[in-house]
């Protein structure tokens, strides 16, 4: 047992924090949400020149072959700054299908784009009728020739407006809601019959409604007809990622609040004297702390070779993370009082972070639903 | 970063479960799985047997008979006794007394104590708590005054825990009474059977006796039973209170409780279905075993950096939460047993107690479920009340 970072990953700690404690202050972010994109293209090339875009490839690809781990401490530098560019559905969402998914042509045409910055992908699955379920895919896919003809429509797609290249899973078999029959395309956003109408979501990220018709996808990903395992694997180590921005953005909104609490003064002394107000900001401290232990867990949970067992560990991050932040957000906002409310303060945004980061890809509800379905985590022999 | 057991850990953990199995008697086991507390007999012939392996203190240094762990073969001890169940090391003895002693005894103290504690030769049993003095410990007012070549002590402990099973009593009693509250203590070491000692039951509200009211009246006490400097009891009573805190944790102990939910869950019928069937009665098991699996991971983070940081004395922030959320969890487990027993919870009786069910009015799992209940809500009292926990967080790590 050793949480310590090495040598290397601590160096790309510093060089995050650095990056982003010069050019990711409150009012920088300010600047960037209020650009035409809603985040910077600037600040994406020093991710580039940073390595942490190629962050997750193996070497041999192009990329740095960091883990896990390595995954863990950017996201958890960039929530705590609560950022604005598609690293998650880029280099997290989108890496991680070619990774797992792509054919080595593919992954040599494609990651070297990627690494440098020059390429954007999204992950364009959730439908208006799926909700939660990443097997509820109404989304077609007919084989035509070598390449396959995608028709229907996605929507809350992270950076969709921005995305070169969709990730897109659609149905070749089955029923709505069957596991198996579910493909897994990589269509490019510039092909015939996609069209693409961005949007703010409210915690600052963008995202876009893609509507796929008759569109040509040249490439399937993993197994054609059992994509959802990929799928599965996939966006498990993308709850990897949310867990470490979940801690980041928790730690800083915890701090915010104790300086709150050490400054602001009322009945004659700073509010952080009074006990009912210290043992709420000390409930926080336990959920941050057991949140923290479950996102290491989660880092390693995430390549469990068992599906079956990482499915129920990532349930158990997903539902324990979900309820801390929802805690540390709402408390976080309370504890300030009026401030916190307004637009012009950063504790907000935070929040509206937490809140969003908290249902991704299943909300505390369905984590654990779908726990409690599989028989929880401790064996009754 | 390696978040995982090294194989000689995992060789270890092995070693533990083929111990158990060869060693622990099944009577004792069964007992436990039952949810009774070990009786005194049980706890005497398992810390022998702990003792005669070389295990019956895995916080001792070696030279005074620990095993020489590290602090991982620590937790896996720990908690491989809890799953199966098999009785704890005597807590009075190993995690509360003996590392005083070793800490701030004298040579003659810890030759003629530490031995009989390993052996559990003389069961012990703490003096702090007063009727005046629980969160605010520092308040206490038991006198102990010398005179010639003896303490004379008087005054009043109570909810001293198993004081009906003791031997000796180690005890705080105010020794400077002008002093500043916290420095006018002293640690005494008393043996139960002075003149002017009574031991009066408490019986708490499921119907065991545990606790106890322990009265001092002119007790004489030799003057080389006082442990470390005059006064400087409080130090003494800090270092056994911030032994505690990995203790209260309790991660295998709620696991097997967890299991044994499961267990019954799954045998008990709820209308047409098993009780585990019932989405809402398993996602509140849910819920605990998620906590539990974060609550795990903490005292691993508290382990590696106990392991890093040895010596430097700094508090990691990590450990304050072991205490709150292994007794909200222990807590919560010990609610839904009870809620799967349904009316068959409700038969009175102490738990520990044997053939109070002979009349078979109740399932005998079902038996004493609701006691073990009320008899649990202490865990979030005692040990420094969690309100307490969150008042130190506030102060230690919030800087409020």
């Amino acid at each position: 047992m050793d949480f310590d970072l090495n040598e290397s990953q601590g160096m790309l700690q510093d060089s995050v924090r650095k990056l982003l404690s010069d050019k990711y202050g409150f009012e920088n972010r300010k600047a960037y949400l209020a650009s035409e994109t809603g985040w910077s293209r600037d600040l994406w090339a020093q991710y580039a020149d940073l390595g942490l875009l190629g962050l997750p490839f193996d070497e041999e690809d192009g990329g740095f072959g960091g883990g896990g781990e390595e995954v863990m401490i950017v996201a958890e530098q960039m929530g705590r700054h609560i950022t604005l560019e598609p690293w998650l559905s880029t280099v997290v969402l989108g890496g991680g299908f070619l990774r797992h998914g792509a054919a080595a042509d593919l992954r040599a045409d494609m990651v070297a784009g990627v690494a440098g910055g020059g390429v954007l992908l999204a992950f364009a699955q959730q439908e208006r009728q799926s909700r939660y379920d990443l097997h509820d895919v109404a989304t077609t896919a007919k084989k035509d020739g070598a390449s396959w003809v995608i028709t229907g429509r996605k929507g809350m797609v992270l950076h969709g407006d921005t995305a070169d290249h969709f990730i897109v899973t659609a149905r070749i078999s089955g029923n709505r809601r069957d596991k198996g029959g579910i493909g897994v395309f990589l269509v490019p956003a510039k092909a015939e019959g996609v069209a693409v109408r961005g949007f703010r979501q409210v915690d600052g990220s963008r995202a876009a409604e893609v509507e796929f018709s008759d569109a040509r996808a040249e490439h399937a990903l993993g197994t054609p007809e059992d994509g959802l395992a990929l799928v599965d694997k996939v966006v498990d180590e993308a709850i990897a990622a949310l867990a470490a921005e979940a801690i980041g953005a928790m730690d800083v909104v915890h701090a915010m609040t104790l300086d709150y609490m050490k400054t602001r003064q009322q009945f004659g002394k700073p509010i952080g004297s009074f006990q009912a107000l210290q043992h709420k900001a000390a409930d926080m401290l336990v959920a941050i702390e057991q949140s923290r232990s479950m996102a290491y867990f989660a880092t390693m949970a995430a390549r469990d070779p068992d599906a079956a067992e990482r499915r129920r560990n990532m349930h158990a991050v997903k539902a324990q993370i979900g309820r801390s932040q929802r805690l540390v957000g709402q408390e976080a906002i309370q504890l300030h009082g009026g401030i916190a409310m307004t637009m012009e303060y950063a504790a907000g945004h935070y929040f509206k972070r937490l809140t969003v980061n908290e249902a991704s890809f299943g909300d505390t509800d369905f984590h654990l639903r779908s726990l409690s379905d599989l028989g929880g985590l401790v064996q009754a022999a | 970063m390696e978040l995982r057991f090294t194989d000689e850990e995992r060789a270890f953990r092995q070693e533990v479960r083929d111990f158990l199995a060869a060693e622990c008697p099944d009577a004792t086991r069964q007992h436990m799985i039952a949810g009774k507390s070990p009786t005194k007999e049980m706890v005497v012939e398992w810390q022998r047997k702990l003792n005669k392996r070389g295990w019956a203190a895995p916080e001792w240094p070696k030279d005074h008979g620990g095993p020489g762990w590290t602090p991982a073969q620590k937790y896996i001890f720990r908690e491989e006794l809890q799953m199966w169940p098999a009785p704890s090391p005597l807590g009075f003895n190993i995690n509360m007394c003996g590392p005083v002693i070793i800490e701030f005894g004298t040579p003659e103290q810890k030759a003629r104590f530490l031995p009989r504690m390993l052996n559990l030769d003389d069961w012990w049993c703490q003096g702090f708590s007063e009727p005046g003095a629980g969160s605010d410990l520092a308040g206490l007012k038991t006198r102990a005054v010398r005179d010639g070549d003896h303490w004379v002590i008087n005054g009043q402990k109570t909810w001293t825990t198993l004081a009906q099973h003791a031997d000796w009593i180690f005890v705080l009693a105010r020794t400077d009474p002008a002093a500043k509250k916290q420095e006018g203590i002293s640690f005494f070491l008393v043996d139960m059977k002075t003149p002017g000692i009574t031991v009066r039951p408490i019986v708490t509200i499921e119907g065991g006796h545990e606790v106890n009211e322990v009265f001092f009246d002119d007790v004489k006490v030799p003057l080389d039973h006082l442990v470390g400097q005059e006064n400087k009891g409080w130090d003494c009573a800090k270092f056994l209170l911030g032994n505690e805190r990995f203790g209260q944790a309790r991660v295998g102990a709620s696991r097997e409780r967890i299991r044994r939910l499961k267990i019954i869950a799954r045998e008990t019928m709820d209308g047409d279905r098993p009780l585990i069937e019932d989405p809402e009665f398993r996602r509140q098991m849910t819920e605990m075993e998620i906590e539990l699996k974060a609550l795990e991971m903490t005292v691993m983070r508290v382990i590696a950096n106990e392991t890093k940081r040895a010596g430097t004395g700094k508090p990691d922030p990590a450990t304050s939460v072991l205490k709150i959320k292994g007794t909200e969890i222990q807590q919560g487990v010990s609610e839904l047993l009870m809620k799967a027993a349904g009316p068959y919870a409700w038969v009175d009786g102490d738990p520990d107690a044997e053939g109070t069910n002979e009349w078979d009015v109740a399932p005998d799992w079902a038996f004493g479920l609701a006691g073990v209940y009320f008899n649990w809500r202490k865990q979030s009292i005692y040990g420094g009340s969690n309100e307490i926990q969150r008042n130190i967080m506030a102060k230690a790590f919030l800087g409020l």
